[in-house]
C-alpha cells in the first residue's frame, strides 16, 4: 500500500493517525472501559435496569431518532432550495444554516426554552390553539435536538446534489417520467447515501447532545430526563461507579447503531453501483 | 416522422442564441446541425426535445404542434453528450427505465420488457454487459446504452447533442460508422449536433449550417461542399485558401492561371485540391516557392510562399495525392509553377 501510493509519507501520517486516535479516541475510552471492571456484573446489571436508567436511555434514544428522521426531511429540502434555486439573501441564509454549529448550545436551549414555554411566544401559541405543550416534555428535547442537527444533514447533503448532473433528470423526463417519478426513481437513489450519512450524524449528535436539551426538557425523571444528564447527576452525587456503568452502556449502544447505518450504507452504495 | 420548425427565436438575457430559425426535416432523415461552438445549434436540439422554451416560434413534429408540450410528452428520444446514463442503475434497467415509468395502462408486462430489453442490447451489441453499472463501462459503450435507452420507447424522432464528442478519435470513427448503419436499419428521423465538419459530412444525408443563431445554408454534403451558399460555410466546411482582391492578390491570382471576374466577388476561396502544381525551371519568374510539406496519410499538404506579390503574405495550401508528389521529387525551397482550377467567390 505505502508503495502504490502517489501520496508521500504514509508512515508518518499513518503514524499520526494512530497517534491522534490513541490520545483522543481510545486512551479516554478505554479508561472508561478499565473504570467499568471495579464493578462486578451483578453490580452493573442492577444499575443498568434500574427503572430510571431505562427510561432515560428511552428518552435519550427515541428522541434522538425522531428528531435525526425529521431532521433528514427538513435537511434535505433546505439543502435542495440552497442547490437548485438562487433567490435573495440566499448567502446570508447560508450563513444562518450554519449557527447552530457555533451558538453554545446552552444558548439555543435557553432561547428555545423561553419561546416554547407555556407562556412564551410559539408555545402560547400551541397551546391557546391546539393544546399541545413542547417545553420540558420529551417533544421540547426533539426541538432542541433539530435545532442542533439540521446543519449536519444539510452540509453532508449539499455537496452530493451539487455535484448530481441534472442531465440525467432532463434524461428521465425524456423518456417519459413524470416529474414525481423523477424524483423518486432518479434523485433520491442517488442523495440516499449521503442523506443517511447526514441522518447518522444527526442521530449521534443527539444523542450525546447535553447542553441545549437540558434547558427546554423539563429533566423530569422517567419522563424527560435524558442519560448525559442523568451521567452527571451520579457524578455530582459522587456515585462514579454508577456514572461509569451508564456511559459505558451508552458507549457500546451508540458504536452499535452508528456500526449499523455504517453498514446499511456500504448496502445502499452497492446495490446502486457506487462501490 | 417530419419536423417542421418555423420562425424559432430564443434569447438568453441580451444574447441572442436562435434567430428566426426555419427549419424542414423530411421523414427518415438523418439530419447534422452543424456550427461553431456558441452558433445555438444545442439550444436547437433541445428546443426540439422540449428540454428549452422557445420565445418564438412553433415546434411541429409530424404536423402536430409541440411548442407547448412537455419534453416528456412529446415522445422523443434525447442522447446527451455525456450520456447522462443513471448510476444507481445496471445497464439493463437503464434501458428498461422508459418502458417501466409508463402509466400502468400502457406499461408493458415484466416479460415483455425483458425481452425488449434484450432485443435493444442486442441491438447495440452490448447484451452481455447487461447487469453492469455504467460507471463500469467504456465511454465508447456508455454512448451506445444512452442510444439503446433512447429507441426504448420507440421515439418518433431522435435527437443526439454532440453524441461523439467526449470520444477519443478511433472510437468515434466507429461509431459514425455504426450510427449510419443503426439509422439506415431504423429509418428514424434523426438529428444530431456536431462542431465537427467532418463527421457530418460523413455521417448525415443532410446537413444544416448554423451560424449567430442563424441557418446559413442546407443541403446534401456533397451540395455544401461544392456549392457552398457564402463565404462562412466556405471556411468552414473543409479547408480553403482566401484570396482578397483588396488586398492586391489579384496579379498573382492572375499568373496563377485565376482569371479576374471581378463581377462575381472580390473575395475568392480555393480549395487546396483545386490548385495543381508543377516544378518550374524559369527560376525568377515562378509565382510560388515551396516552403515546407506535411504528410496527411493518403494526401500531401504544401505550404506555398507566393512570389513577387504586393497582396497578403498568408501562405497558400495545396494539396495532391502522395504518389503524384513522389514523382515531382519536390524539396522545400524549390520554385512552383502553379494553376488554380476553380474557386468560390464572395462579396
Amino acid at each position: 500500500m505505502s508503495q502504490s501510493s502517489v501520496m508521500p509519507g504514509f508512515r508518518p501520517t499513518i503514524g499520526f493517525t494512530l497517534f491522534y486516535l490513541g490520545l483522543v479516541v481510545l486512551i479516554p475510552l478505554s479508561t472508561l472501559v478499565f473504570k467499568s471492571f471495579e464493578l462486578n456484573w451483578d453490580d452493573y446489571v442492577h444499575i443498568i435496569t434500574s427503572k430510571r436508567v431505562l427510561s432515560s436511555f428511552r428518552v435519550s434514544f427515541t428522541t434522538a431518532l425522531i428528531a435525526a428522521s425529521i431532521a433528514s426531511v427538513f435537511g434535505f429540502i433546505t439543502a435542495w432550495v440552497l442547490v437548485r434555486y438562487s433567490f435573495f439573501g440566499k448567502n446570508i441564509f447560508h450563513a444562518l444554516i450554519d449557527l447552530p454549529f457555533a451558538l453554545p448550545t446552552a444558548v439555543a436551549g435557553i432561547v428555545l426554552a423561553t419561546i416554547f414555554q407555556p407562556s412564551g411566544f410559539l408555545g402560547k401559541l400551541l397551546m391557546d390553539n391546539f393544546g399541545i405543550q413542547i417545553a420540558f416534555k420529551p417533544a421540547g428535547i426533539v426541538v432542541a435536538l433539530i435545532f442542533i442537527s439540521i446543519p449536519f444533514v444539510v452540509r453532508t447533503v449539499e455537496p452530493v446534489l451539487l455535484e448530481f448532473e441534472t442531465t440525467m433528470e432532463e434524461a428521465g423526463s425524456s423518456l417519459g417520467a413524470s416529474r414525481l417519478q423523477v424524483f423518486t426513481k432518479i434523485i433520491f437513489p442517488n442523495i440516499f447515501p449521503a442523506l443517511l450519512t447526514g441522518f447518522a450524524l444527526a442521530f449521534a449528535r443527539g444523542v450525546g447532545e447535553y447542553g441545549s436539551v437540558i434547558f427546554i426538557a423539563g429533566n423530569i425523571p422517567y419522563v424527560s430526563e435524558i442519560v448525559p444528564l442523568l451521567i452527571v447527576i451520579k457524578l455530582e452525587q459522587f456515585d462514579i461507579k454508577g456514572a461509569t456503568a451508564i456511559a459505558l452502556t451508552m458507549l457500546v449502544i451508540s458504536f452499535l447503531l452508528l456500526l449499523l447505518i455504517n453498514l446499511l450504507q456500504l448496502w445502499v452504495r452497492k446495490r446502486s453501483g457506487q462501490l | 416522422m417530419s419536423i417542421l420548425l418555423s420562425d424559432i427565436s430564443k434569447n438568453f438575457g441580451a444574447f441572442t442564441a436562435l434567430n428566426h430559425i426555419n427549419l424542414e426535416v423530411p421523414e427518415g432523415e438523418l439530419v447534422a446541425l452543424l456550427g461553431p461552438s456558441g452558433c445555438g445549434k444545442t439550444t436547437l436540439l433541445r428546443i426540439i426535445a422540449g428540454l428549452e422554451h422557445t420565445d418564438k416560434g412553433r415546434v411541429l413534429i409530424n404536423g402536430d404542434d409541440k411548442t407547448d408540450q412537455n419534453v416528456s410528452q412529446r415522445g422523443i428520444g434525447f442522447v446527451f453528450q455525456h450520456y447522462a446514463l443513471f448510476r444507481h442503475m445496471t445497464v439493463f434497467e437503464n434501458v428498461a427505465f422508459g418502458l417501466r415509468v409508463k402509466p400502468k395502462r400502457d406499461r408493458p408486462s415484466n416479460e415483455i420488457i425483458t425481452k425488449k430489453v434484450h432485443a435493444l442490447l442486442d441491438l447495440v451489441q452490448l447484451d452481455w454487459l447487461h447487469n453492469r453499472y455504467p460507471d463500469q463501462l467504456s465511454g465508447g459503450q456508455r454512448q451506445r446504452i444512452a442510444l439503446a435507452r433512447a429507441l426504448a420507447v420507440e421515439p418518433s424522432v431522435l435527437l443526439l447533442d454532440e453524441p461523439f464528442g467526449a470520444l477519443d478519435a478511433s472510437v468515434r470513427k466507429d461509431l459514425r460508422q455504426w450510427l449510419r448503419n443503426l439509422h439506415h436499419e431504423l429509418n428514424v428521423t434523426s438529428i444530431f449536433v456536431t462542431h465537427d465538419q467532418e463527421e457530418a459530412m460523413e455521417v448525415a444525408s443532410q446537413v444544416v449550417v448554423l451560424n449567430h443563431g442563424q441557418i446559413e445554408q442546407q443541403g446534401s454534403p456533397s451540395d455544401i461542399y461544392d456549392h457552398p451558399a457564402n463565404a462562412f460555410v466556405s471556411r468552414f466546411i473543409g479547408q480553403t485558401n482566401v484570396f482578397d482582391l483588396d488586398e492586391h492578390d489579384a496579379d498573382w491570382l492572375q499568373t496563377a492561371g485565376l482569371l479576374n471576374p471581378t463581377q462575381e466577388g472580390k473575395i475568392a476561396h480555393v480549395r487546396p485540391h483545386d490548385i495543381i502544381i508543377e516544378k518550374s525551371d524559369a527560376n525568377h519568374a515562378a509565382p510560388a516557392t515551396l516552403k515546407d510539406w506535411q504528410h496527411l496519410g493518403a494526401l500531401i499538404r504544401l505550404e506555398l510562399v507566393k512570389n513577387g506579390s504586393n497582396g497578403s503574405t498568408a501562405p497558400v495550401f495545396a494539396e495532391m495525392p502522395n504518389d503524384q508528389f513522389k514523382q515531382l521529387e519536390l524539396a522545400r525551397g524549390d520554385k512552383i509553377n502553379l494553376k488554380i482550377r476553380q474557386a468560390h467567390w464572395f462579396h
